[in-house]
C-alpha cells in the first residue's frame, strides 16, 4: 500500500484578528474555530494532523464549520502555507515541490469558482494547457468529460448560464481534464438539490472504481458514510478518529441517545438521570442534557420526571439510534452543523 | 490480472504528472487566456482607455489652439503625453480591474493558481500582459491624436530605440503598479483608489504640460517626480518630440526601470500574500 497522502504534526496558525476598519463584506474568510470571547494570540486552526491515506483510497475528512477540514486541504493543494509540519501528495513534499504536487492533484473548490470570462469549453481548454495539455486533445477530452457529467449541451454557453449543480459539474470536469492522480473535493454538495447530489455520489463512486484517490471533506454524516473507504473525525483542528465507517460505527457509545433541551442549567439533571435503570452514561452541556439509553425511547418519562424532579421543564426530546453521528456528539460534544 | 470495474474508462496509470511541464508553455497559455479575454472585451477596453485621452485631444490639441488660446506648437508637447496617459491608464487598469474578479468571492484565479507552475509565474504573465494591452492602445492613439489635431510640427519616429523602449517601459511599470493595486487593496476600493491615486496622478503627470515648463513653479517641479507618469511622458517628448524642452532621456528611462522593478517587486509580494491565503 502506497501513500497518496502524508502529514506529520501539520499546524495552522492564523494571526489573531484585528478589529478591520471601514465598511464593506471585505475578503472571503475560512470559516474559524470558534473562540472563547476575549481569547488573544494566533488562531489555531490546525493542530498536531497526522494522516495517511493510501493510494486508490476514497478518504472523508468529516467535522463540523471551522474543524480545519478547508484549511486541511489547502495546505495539501499547496494554496494555504503550513505554520509548521509535513505534509506530502502524491510523493511530493507540498512546500518544497509545490509544482509537482499541483501536477498530480485535482481540485473541486467549496464554491464553483469558474472562470467567468471564458465559455464552459475554455474553462476545460485552458486548465488543460495550464497542464501542458495540446488544444486537440483538451477539447475531445472536455467534451468527453462535459457529456459524462451530463452537461455535454452546455459546452459553448457562459458560464453564467450554468446552474449551481451544473456549475459544480463543471469544477469536477475541470479537475478531471488533466488526469490527477489525486481528487480534493471541499464539501462538494453543499448547495445541491438531493437529485444533484445523488447524480454527483455516482460520479465519485466512478472514479474511486477507476482507481483514483479521492479526499472529500464533508459534514453530512450521511454522504461520508455511503461513499468513503475510510473516515477522519476532525474538530477544532484536532484529529479525534479515523477509520472505516463500520469500524468507526461500532465505536459509538451504546444505545440510543436521548437528548432533552431544558429550560436552564441542565447540570443538576446529570445525577437524577444517571440512576434510572437503563440509563448507560448521561453527560450535560448548558440547557441540553444527554442520555444513552439501553432500552430505547422507553426511558423518556423517566427522564422528563428526573428533570422536573431537579426543578426544570422539558422543551424539546431528541432520540438518536447509535450512528456515526452519536459517535461524533460523544467526541466532540456538539453536533455536526 | 484483476477484474476491471464495470466501467468503460481505464484505469488511472502513473503515467500521468511525471513529464514536468514546460514553463513557457504555460506562460503562453496564461498569456493566451487573457488575450483572449481581451480580444472579447475590445470595445470595452479601447472606451475604458481611450476616452479619456481623445476627449484631452479634442479640447486641448484641437479647440483651444482653434480658439487661439494657445499657441501652435502647444501640441507637439501635448501629444507625447496624451499617448504616455493612454499608456499607462490601460496598462494599470489591464491588470488591476480582473483582479477584483480573481481575488473576489470565488477566487477565480484559483484555476490558474493550480497550474504547475511556480505561482510568482502566474503575477509576472498577468504584467506583461497588462503591458501588451498598455502598448495596443498608444498604437491606437497615435493616429486618433494625428487625425484631430492635424500636423505636429517636430513630431518624429526616427529614433526607434527610445521609442521602443521607453513605451515598453512605461507599460511594464504602469502594469507592475496595476498588479500592485489590484493585489494590495481591497476589492470594493478599487473604483475609490482610481480617484484617488489614478486621478492626480493624470493631471500632475507633466501630460498635459512638460517638465521644464514646471521652471517657474519649482516646489511643484520638484514635487511631481513622486509621479511615475511624469517619466513616461517626458521620455516620450524624448523619444517623439525632441525638440520640445524635456528630462534627459536617460534620467527618465532608469526612473522607469527603478519604478517598474519596485513596482514589481512589491506587486508579487501582495500578489502571493493573497495567493497563499
Amino acid at each position: 500500500m502506497t501513500a497518496a497522502i502524508q502529514t506529520r504534526a501539520l499546524r495552522k496558525e492564523y494571526p489573531a484578528p484585528t478589529p478591520r476598519r471601514g465598511r464593506g463584506p471585505g475578503p472571503p474568510q475560512l470559516p474559524m474555530p470558534v473562540r472563547p470571547p476575549g481569547a488573544r494570540g494566533p488562531i489555531v486552526a490546525l493542530d498536531s494532523l497526522d494522516l495517511d491515506v493510501a493510494q486508490g483510497e476514497f478518504f472523508g475528512l468529516l467535522g463540523p464549520n471551522g474543524a480545519g477540514k478547508t484549511t486541511t486541504i489547502g495546505i495539501l493543494t499547496t494554496r494555504v502555507r503550513a505554520t509548521s509540519g509535513m505534509a506530502s501528495v502524491a510523493g511530493a513534499d507540498v512546500i518544497r515541490d509545490d509544482v509537482r504536487v499541483r501536477q498530480r492533484i485535482g481540485v473541486v473548490p467549496q464554491r464553483p469558482n469558474p472562470d467567468r470570462s471564458l465559455t464552459v469549453i475554455e474553462n476545460l481548454e485552458f486548465h488543460a494547457a495550464y497542464f501542458g495539455m495540446p488544444l486537440g486533445t483538451a477539447e475531445k477530452r472536455g467534451l468527453e468529460l462535459l457529456e459524462r457529467l451530463g452537461i455535454g449541451e452546455k459546452a459553448n454557453a457562459k458560464v453564467d448560464e450554468l446552474s449551481g449543480g451544473q456549475q459544480q459539474r463543471l469544477m469536477i470536469a475541470r479537475a478531471l481534464i488533466h488526469e490527477p492522480r489525486v481528487l480534493f473535493l471541499d464539501e462538494p454538495t453543499v448547495g445541491l438539490d438531493p437529485q444533484a447530489r445523488l447524480a454527483l455520489w455516482d460520479i465519485l463512486r466512478d472514479l474511486h472504481e477507476q482507481g483514483r484517490t479521492i479526499v472529500m471533506t464533508t459534514h453530512y454524516m450521511e454522504e461520508a458514510d455511503r461513499l468513503c473507504d475510510r473516515l477522519a473525525i476532525i474538530d477544532q483542528g484536532r484529529l479525534l478518529a479515523c477509520d472505516t465507517p463500520e469500524r468507526l460505527r461500532a465505536q459509538a457509545p451504546g444505545g440510543t441517545l436521548i437528548e432533552l433541551t431544558l429550560d436552564g442549567d441542565a447540570s443538576t439533571v446529570v445525577d437524577a438521570a444517571l440512576i434510572i435503570q437503563g440509563v448507560l452514561r448521561a453527560e450535560s452541556r448548558q440547557s441540553v442534557v444527554r442520555a444513552y439509553s439501553e432500552r430505547g425511547g422507553e426511558l423518556i418519562p423517566a427522564l422528563i420526571r428526573a428533570a422536573e424532579g431537579a426543578g426544570r421543564s422539558v422543551h424539546n426530546i431528541n432520540l438518536s439510534t447509535p450512528s456515526l453521528e452519536t459517535l461524533f456528539i460523544s467526541l466532540t460534544g456538539r453536533k455536526l452543523d | 490480472m484483476t477484474a476491471t470495474p464495470a466501467t468503460s474508462t481505464p484505469r488511472v496509470t502513473d503515467a500521468s504528472g511525471d513529464r514536468p511541464v514546460s514553463t513557457s508553455a504555460v506562460f503562453g497559455a496564461l498569456l493566451r487566456r487573457d488575450m483572449r479575454v481581451a480580444r472579447r472585451e475590445l470595445p470595452y477596453f479601447l472606451v475604458r482607455t481611450l476616452m479619456q485621452p481623445v476627449l484631452f485631444i479634442v479640447v486641448f490639441g484641437f479647440l483651444l489652439p482653434k480658439m487661439g488660446f494657445v499657441r501652435g506648437g502647444y501640441t507637439t508637447a501635448l501629444l507625447p503625453g496624451i499617448i504616455a496617459v493612454s499608456l499607462a491608464l490601460s496598462a494599470v487598469q489591464a491588470v488591476s480591474l480582473p483582479m477584483v474578479q480573481d481575488f473576489g468571492w470565488t477566487r477565480e484565479i484559483e484555476d490558474r493558481l493550480l497550474a504547475p507552475v511556480p505561482t510568482p509565474l502566474i503575477a509576472s504573465e498577468k504584467v506583461i500582459a497588462g503591458a501588451l494591452q498598455g502598448v495596443l492602445s498608444a498604437i491606437v492613439v497615435l493616429p486618433i491624436a494625428r487625425i484631430i489635431m492635424g500636423p505636429i510640427p517636430g513630431l518624429t519616429f526616427q529614433h526607434v530605440i527610445p521609442c521602443v523602449g521607453v513605451t515598453a517601459l512605461g507599460a511594464l511599470t504602469f502594469s507592475a503598479l496595476g498588479l500592485l493595486m489590484g493585489t494590495a487593496i481591497a476589492p470594493q476600493q478599487i473604483g475609490l483608489m482610481f480617484s484617488i491615486i489614478v486621478a492626480p496622478m493624470l493631471m500632475f503627470g507633466c501630460a498635459y504640460y512638460p517638465w521644464r515648463g514646471l521652471d517657474r513653479v519649482p516646489v511643484m517641479k520638484y514635487a511631481v517626480l513622486v509621479n511615475p507618469l511624469v517619466y513616461v511622458a517626458e521620455g516620450m517628448r524624448g523619444a517623439i518630440t525632441p525638440e520640445v524642452p524635456h528630462m534627459a532621456l536617460g534620467a527618465s528611462a532608469s526612473a522607469l526601470v527603478l519604478l517598474a522593478g519596485g513596482f514589481w517587486f512589491w506587486g508579487r509580494r501582495t500578489f502571493l500574500r493573497k495567493a497563499l491565503g
